[in-house]
This record gives structure tokens, sequence and C-alpha cells, in this order.
């Protein structure tokens, strides 16, 4: 199943390339770029492992291109996304976030039904191994 | 208007014994004009478009409104004395011509902070807009923008949610929404209206969204849609690891009915509610109140602002809409889309965005501002555009809106030649392909048809709404346009 989180799933994977280049819109715009990646993609999963602290004050995307290389290297096999951070006022969060490496074969999501009062239903998901 | 101003008529009376005299007196000579008020920041600003009857002065008509949506009533009346009188009447303080509009004013009136209840917009409104509309004196009257001092700003809670906690709870970033209305909007079983829902959220879609329309109908009581539409959320969430969400429409009779409603949502796990603009500005504020306790996000529809907004005239302007529900709390309020089936000037709505989204709106004339706002961190309002549009306008939409909006695709998903599904598909991979070109520094504009084609090369869904839908366009002009510069409509 191709999980379909972050801002360009709907594409076909990102050539290192057109990476580099959305890295540059963010550094552009004065964002910083962190690398994340993680093994349970359940659709409330916030917190990936970081891989590193975002990377403030970078000019280059190669400084980003890099550690996605070396974490590509040990994570090869892991969901791998980066993220820009914006700080400015009244927006400090995230503005950007897209996968940039999947595992060969990709988990699917389970659905759980727990049948409870009258018709209703509670939902929970996880991570089919 | 200098000139008028100087005659007796137009000016206040300061003798006391004269001025409070049994009788009936000039609205400006009680006071409700004075040309050389300076407004304080902390003053409550309205701008209205005013066209007085034939043979009414203008500046006696602009101090009508004032008092009117103040503190005066049609006489002198004694007890005025008992109260700092001079302080609580509206100041009618500049009026200025509509530009190549013979007959039509544009009067500013500043309002002493102490006329207002702290957090309330129906006090505020009841004022503002509470009696003057049907003054005999005036053949139409539009209310067309508003200045709110910080103070006041801070009475209010604000958004619910907001664009940013909406996005960390959704997990979206970097891109405009996508979302779709259910249709048809009537006489769907709860069965059959779930699968539409699952179809385009597992197509690709954000949202799905119940219509202003859909409450609780013999066809569909509304426990069987929430019920149903649950099951495709969690289903398309399962599929595609994305959080997802459809607007339950908890609009009902009472607002009990509405928090049992609401309540029903939350049980179920929904992400967001909906409501209609229709149930008041009261149950509005109460609604943002039960979404900002149980972590809901609050969908507006704006149903039946067209009676009031759209005439250039007489009625109240979106944006002035558009302000008061951002105080009142909504997260989500549908503002336009400009290219689509619906009344919209390009820089007008635009207008309406920046009112919703910055923090800071400078006076702009072109997009309709005319005070400019400071928002006091006051949480930002997500704009909905919907209505006619379709994958074929998604770099004019893109252009146009930026990120920060969601894009409503309903006819453009659900009447897809090869389904619901591809219909969301073609529309989630033309709004990724702009998003990419755009960050890469393509100039979409110009470029967007063929970015949109090349798309459709590897993706069959978006090639087949390009075929049926690249050429809809609704060119018709706008009657809600800006007065300070002539606007073509969209090219496209």
């Amino acid at each position: 199943m191709r999980n379909t989180q972050g801002t360009f799933s709907f594409l076909p994977d990102l050539t290192d390339d057109q990476i580099s280049a959305q890295i540059q819109y963010c550094l552009d715009k004065d964002w910083a770029v962190g690398v994340e990646y993680c093994y349970d993609p359940h659709p409330r999963n916030i917190y990936w492992d970081m891989w590193g602290n975002p990377m403030f004050d970078l000019k280059d995307p190669k400084g980003v291109m890099m550690e996605l290389a070396d974490c590509r290297k040990v994570h090869g096999d892991a969901y791998i996304r980066l993220n820009a951070f914006d700080n400015t006022r009244a927006v400090e969060s995230v503005t950007l976030s897209f996968i940039v490496n999947r595992p060969k074969v990709e988990p699917r999501i389970r659905m759980t039904r727990q049948e409870v009062d009258g018709r209703s239903i509670r939902y929970t998901h996880e991570i089919a191994r | 208007m200098a000139d008028t101003a100087k005659n007796a008529d137009s000016t206040e009376i300061k003798d006391k014994k004269e001025r409070y005299k049994s009788g009936v007196l000039k609205y400006a000579q009680m006071g409700y004009w004075d040309g050389d008020y300076v407004p304080k920041d902390t003053d409550i600003l309205a701008l209205f478009r005013m066209t007085p009857q034939e043979g009414v002065d203008p500046i006696e008509c602009a101090a009508a409104v004032a008092g009117e949506s103040s503190t005066a009533t049609w006489t002198v009346v004694w007890t005025d004395r008992l109260t700092a009188a001079d302080q609580y009447r509206a100041k009618a303080y500049r009026i200025d011509p509509v530009p190549n509009t013979p007959g039509q004013y544009f009067v500013y009136i500043a309002y002493d902070l102490i006329l207002f209840e702290p957090g309330s917009l129906a006090n505020l409104t009841a004022s503002i807009i509470g009696n003057v509309f049907g003054f005999k004196p005036l053949k139409a009257l539009r209310l067309e923008d508003m200045r709110f001092p910080v103070a006041y700003i801070k009475t209010y809670k604000g958004p619910s949610s907001g664009i940013i906690v909406e996005r960390e709870r959704l997990d979206k970033f970097g891109r405009p929404l996508l979302g779709a209305t259910t249709k048809p909007k009537l006489g769907l079983s709860g069965k059959n209206y779930g699968r539409v829902v699952y179809e385009g959220l597992k197509g690709g879609l954000d949202f799905m969204k119940d219509d202003e329309n859909i409450n609780s109908q013999p066809f569909m009581h509304f426990r069987d849609r929430f019920l149903y539409v649950m099951e495709a959320v969690n289903r398309a969430s399962a599929e595609t690891g994305e959080v997802k969400g459809s607007y339950l429409n908890v609009t009902a009779g009472t607002m009990e009915e509405m928090y049992r409603r609401a309540e029903l949502a939350k049980e179920l796990g929904s992400v967001i509610i909906m409501i209609d603009l229709v149930i008041g500005y009261t149950a509005i504020q109460s609604m943002s109140e039960w979404c900002r306790n149980n972590d809901m996000i609050l969908h507006l529809h704006r149903a039946g602002h067209g009676t009031y907004t759209r005439q250039k005239n007489h009625g109240i302007s979106f944006r002035v809409i558009a302000k008061w529900m951002r105080l009142a709390g909504v997260d989500h309020i549908h503002a336009g889309t400009s290219v689509g089936k619906l009344e919209g000037d390009p820089l007008v709505t635009q207008g309406f965005y920046n009112v919703l989204r910055e923090q800071h709106n400078p006076v702009d004339l072109p997009r309709g501002i005319f005070f400019e706002q400071d928002w006091g961190d006051m949480l930002k309002v997500m704009p909905v555009a919907s209505g006619g549009i379709h994958a074929g306008q998604m770099h004019q939409l893109i252009d146009l809106f930026g990120d920060d909006v969601v894009l409503q695709f309903g006819g453009g998903t659900i009447g897809h030649p090869m389904g619901i599904q591809a219909g969301a598909t073609a529309n989630r991979v033309a709004l990724e392909a702009m998003v990419l070109a755009r960050n890469e520094g393509r100039n979409i504009l110009a470029e967007g048809p063929e970015i949109l084609r090349a798309a459709a090369k590897w993706c069959k869904p978006l090639e087949a709404a390009l075929d049926v839908w690249g050429s809809i366009t609704f060119n018709y002009a706008s009657t809600d346009t800006s007065d300070f510069t002539p606007m073509p409509s969209v090219s496209l």
C-alpha cells in the first residue's frame, strides 16, 4: 500500500534533483529543514525520529542532501521525510513536509472495529507487519 | 464637503440650552457629524456606502447613520443629559463621494469602545446594523468595512483551532487542502452517502463535506449519516495512512439539538464538524466554544450570505462578515473562488482571504480594505474555495490564494467519467504537481496548462478530467467589485 502522507505522495517518487529543488525553495524562505525517519507510518504517529536537529542558517541544499544520504544508508528501509520549519510569528510550525524514502514493501494499515453501544463503532488503526 | 459642513444645519449646537430644548433637530446639530474628529486608537470604525434619498443632504444623512447606529432617537430627549452623551454619540467624521458613482458616498463613522459589550457579536451587530438599514432618508446603505481596536479583538477567543493547529492535527503542510461536497446534496440514504465519502477520501481528498441543507431529513437521519460517514473516513484513513475528515453538519433547530449532534460526532472520532451561517451569530460563538473544549475543527458554510453581500449598494460586504466570523471563532469559512461559478471579483476575493489569514491588514483599496487592522495575534481562519472549480484551474487557484486554503471540487470529483476515486486522484495529482512546479520556481500562471498536461501523461484520471472540464469557464462580470481599479475578469 502506498502511504500518501506528505505533500508530494501522489507524484512519482522525487529524484534527488527534485528533492534538492524543494530544499532550495525552503532555504530561500529561511526555513530550517530537518530529516526524520520512521518504521511506523500510523496516521497519527506525529513524532518520527529526528536524524539530527533541523538545520538552521543553511544556504546550500547539499547540507541536507548529505544528511539524507547518511540517513538512507542506515535506515534505507524506513520512511524518511523532510520537514521545513518556519519560525515566523503566527506560523511557528512545519510549512512543508514530504516523503523522500520508502520501504521496499510498504506495510498495510489494519483498521479494527470495536462494536460498542447501539450501532456505534470505535475505530483503531495499527500497522500490519 | 467642507463648504456644506459650514452650514448651520450641519454644525453641532454647543449651547446646552438650545441643544436639549424639546423638539426635533438635525442629526448633525445633535452632534453626530464632526468633520474635525480624529478617531482614537480605541474607537471601533465603520465604513458605510450610503445612498441618500434625493434631496437629502449627505452630511445630515451621514450624521443620521451615526445617530441611528448609536444613541439617537428621532427627537431630543432630556435624559441624554443624565449621561456622558457627548462620548456615547457615534461620530460621522469623513465623507467621500464614491468614485464614478453619482449619489453614493463613503461615510466613516467612529464608535467609542464603551458602547460595546466584550466578546458579543450579537451586541456589536445589534448596534452597527440593528436599526439603521431601514431608515427612511436612506435609499440604500451598505456596511463596507470595519476596524476593531486590539483591545476589542482581545475580548473574543477567535478560531477554536485556526490554520496552524488544524494543519498540525491533520499532518498536512505546504499545500492547499482538498475537499469535495457529497452530491447529490439531497436524497442519498446514509449508506449510499458514506460510499461517496469513502470513494472521495480514498481517491486522495483530505475532506468530504455535508452540504448546507443536509441536516436530518426523512431520507437520511443525522445519526445514520454520521455512523456511515465515520466508517468511510476510518476506512479511507487505513487505505492511505492519512488523517481524513468529513464535515458533519450539526445545524439544527435548537442549540440543544446541535450540541447533541456535535457530541455524537465527537464520540465517533470526527476531527471536524460543520454549521451554517443561518444559525445566527450567538449560536456560532457557542459552537466555537464547544469546539474549543472538544478539540474539534469548526467549518462554517456561509449559507444565506448572498442575500445581503452581493449587491454593491445595500447590505453588508462579505469582508465584514469574514471579520465577524474570525472574531466569532470559526476555523473554516467559504470565501469565494473568483474562477468558479459563484460571485467573486479576484482582488475583492483576495481581500476576504487577507482578512481571514493575516495578522495585520494594511489599507488596500483595490482589495476593498479601507482600514488598517491589527488582529492582536488572533488565530487565522482557513478560507474555503468552493463552487464550480475544477482541476484545470489549479494554477489559477494556487496563484490567487496560496497554500492556506481548502479547494473543494464537488462536481469536479463526483462527476468524473472514471468514477469518484479517479476524480479525487485527478485533483490531488494536479494540486501536487502544481505546488512542486511552483516551488521549483516555475511561473505556474503562464505554464500551468503545460504542467497539468505533463502530469496527465502518467495520470489517466487527470487526463480525463482535463478532457471533460479543461475548457469550462465562468466568465461573468462581478457585481461586487472594487471602486478603485477597473477589474478585468480572470483570463482563462
